[in-house]
């Protein structure tokens, strides 16, 4: 199902936390949205999902006006970030609640439910333990299970509110992985919110990135990482070197360091270095120097803290293989491959 | 110098009820428990019990279960069981109201409900006894509809009722509050309407509260003497309760026959308790 949020403006008291936010999303997209707290995306998530209403704009499901529609009618899969679950009902009980509660001829018949209930289960990968109550399991299994319930009633949008917030990092990677298999297997827009970029670009067909209560980005993950088309999403996406300085006649320049600024109007600036962005220099071929402060081992890469002659903190990633041939303390040349500059 | 030398090595040993752990004050604490238990509620009724015991089991069971004994228990434990299910339902609804909205003078709302609480009970009977009499405000509204309430069993309802308000909206009103919204959006985002979300999500986690406060009444109200004898009339067979009848039997100096009905109140509010916390304990064990 396609979803178009038009111009939706809401309010909280005298914080504005969505702004005008306009949004198309595609069917069988999944998308996240992401955002520092306070960004509107939470706000921006319940809104399509009927928990709260907008007080300007249009939300359509398929060309069809459901602003103001209850969160009920919608048929939307909404999982929280503490899970939600009914403690009360097993975990069976819990996926079919969406089902039991329906009435007259839309409800299906017990065998039915059941059939529902095993599959899903299947699905999520917690088979045999549809007889055990919420507090049996451990915060996985209840996100899987809260994600089983929402899609029980087999919804035509999935929203899912920081997810896995509430994990540890492992159990993070692996649901992850988890959402994208599920979400590939059963086609159902997906929508997910998080404040985590690693993992908005890890999981999402595109991206859209907040801030203010207003999209500063709509892209691929490789679109809004590469090209991002600001300061904030530059800042916000992928770790940067972030450098104040002054361009003048399309070159930026900080102290030792300058790199092209084309088309960018005269005046204070900023730059943003990527670590893998600095490559190493031949000695004396004119690259910027630096003195190595710490080097720490992370995957693939080394990285470097290091400082300019002027006293700047830059970060750099090199890669790991055939050794860096220097220590901490030593100094080293390296070029600026590439830097993303923004007008004040 | 023996007694130290009996004394076993520190390490060794490992006595019954206790295990090494980071909270200190166990032994402390059970102590005070237990004294406390013992002098303010075990002894005093240990000699209940040992009074009762000195007739004959005969005697006893012709006091305890006497037809005017029979007639003040289920007058004591029924109406104390009919407050306790009207105020298991009124104090829901009031612990909703104070938790989920706002109103003007909520604060005296609240204040009002712990009144029952602090009134000296004689007080509230006789406040109760002149509104429903019949010629009383309240009184002189049912007449018409060939109600009686003051000096019947239903007047012993609704002393009752007015005791044990507050003990369900006390306890319901704090696990209402921590009630999360998530669980209620859920309930909606599923297609539950509010009836549902109320019926099958809300009151299931409420239950355990709820049932420790109808508990609470219902113990109130079996014990409860000083409002009711005043609206009760005290009719032997028709409106007497059982601890009045312990007071008769008092002052006719017939302790043991007061001490017998008395055991067998407790015996049976014992055993109504016990199941309620076996009730509850189940229902926590699945919340």
């Amino acid at each position: 199902m396609t979803i178009s949020i038009q111009s939706v403006a809401k309010s909280f008291g005298r914080f504005p936390a969505l702004n005008g936010v306009s949004l198309e999303i595609a069917d069988g997209e999944l998308l996240a949205l992401l955002g520092p707290s306070g960004s509107g995306k939470t706000t921006l998530l319940r809104a399509i999902a009927g928990l709260e209403f907008p007080e300007a704009g249009q939300i359509l499901f398929d060309g069809q006006d459901m602003t103001q529609v209850s969160a009920a009618a919608r048929r939307v899969g909404f999982v929280f970030q503490q899970y939600a679950l009914f403690r009360h009902m097993t975990v069976a009980r819990n996926i079919a609640f969406g089902l039991e509660v329906r009435k007259g001829a839309g409800k299906p018949s017990k065998a039915v439910i059941q059939d529902r209930v095993e599959h899903l289960l299947k699905l999520v990968e917690l088979e045999g333990l549809g007889g055990r109550y919420p507090s049996q399991l451990s915060g996985g299994q209840r996100q899987r299970v809260a994600l089983a319930r929402a899609l029980a009633v087999d919804p035509s949008v999935l929203l899912l509110d920081e997810p896995f917030g509430a994990l540890d990092a492992t159990v993070r990677k692996s649901l992850r992985k988890e959402l994208r298999r599920i979400h590939d297997a059963t086609g159902v827009t997906t929508i997910f919110v998080t404040h985590d970029q690693e993992e908005a670009l890890e999981l999402a067909d595109r991206v859209a990135i907040l801030n203010l209560g207003v999209i500063q980005q709509v892209g691929t993950p490789a679109e809004v990482h590469d090209a991002p088309a600001n300061a904030f999403v530059c800042g916000f996406v992928g770790e940067a070197n972030r450098i104040e300085g002054e361009v003048q006649a399309g070159r930026f320049s900080a102290g030792d360091i300058v790199v092209p600024a084309p088309g960018v109007a005269n005046g204070a600036a900023t730059a943003f270095i990527r670590p893998h962005e600095l490559t190493r220099a031949k000695t004396g071929a004119g690259g910027l120097r630096l003195t190595a402060e710490r080097i720490t081992p992370q995957g693939p890469v080394l990285h470097v803290e290091a400082r300019t002659a002027d006293g700047r903190r830059l970060e750099a990633a090199f890669a790991r293989a055939g050794g860096l041939g220097f220590g901490v303390g030593d100094q080293v040349e390296v070029a600026v491959e590439r830097a993303h500059v923004f007008g004040a | 110098m023996t007694s130290i030398a009996e004394r076993p090595p520190a390490g060794v040993r490992r006595p019954l009820f206790r295990r090494r752990s980071a909270i200190p004050g166990f032994g402390l604490t059970l102590g005070v428990t237990l004294a406390i238990l013992s002098t303010v509620v075990l002894i005093p009724l240990f000699a209940v019990a040992l009074k009762a015991g000195q007739q004959s089991p005969a005697e006893f069971l012709a006091d305890a279960f006497s037809q005017r004994a029979m007639a003040a228990y289920r007058l004591s434990f029924g109406a104390a069981f009919i407050a306790a299910a009207i105020n298991a339902l009124f104090g829901l609804v009031t612990a909703w109201a104070l938790v989920r909205y706002e109103f003007p003078f909520k604060g005296l709302v609240n204040a009002i409900i712990d009144l029952p609480f602090a009134l000296p009970t004689a007080v509230a009977g006789i406040a109760l006894a002149s509104l429903y009499a019949e010629n009383g405000w309240v009184g002189a509204l049912v007449k018409p509809l060939g109600w009686k309430v003051a000096y019947t069993p239903l007047g012993v309802v609704v002393a009752l009722a007015f005791i044990g308000l507050p003990f369900v909206v006390r306890t319901v009103e704090p696990v209402l509050r921590d009630l999360s919204a998530d669980v209620e959006e859920a309930a909606a985002s599923l297609g539950a309407n509010r009836l549902q979300t109320l019926v099958r999500v809300i009151l299931p986690a409420l239950a355990p509260a709820w049932l420790t406060g109808f508990a609470l009444a219902f113990a109130r109200g079996i014990g409860e003497y000083g409002s009711v004898i005043f609206i009760a009339g005290n009719m032997p067979y028709k409106s007497e309760i059982a601890p009045l009848l312990i007071i008769i039997e008092l002052e006719e100096y017939k302790y043991a026959g007061a001490a017998a009905i008395a055991v067998t109140m407790l015996g049976a509010s014992f055993l109504m308790l016990f199941v309620i916390n076996l009730i509850q304990a189940w229902a926590r064990r699945r919340a």
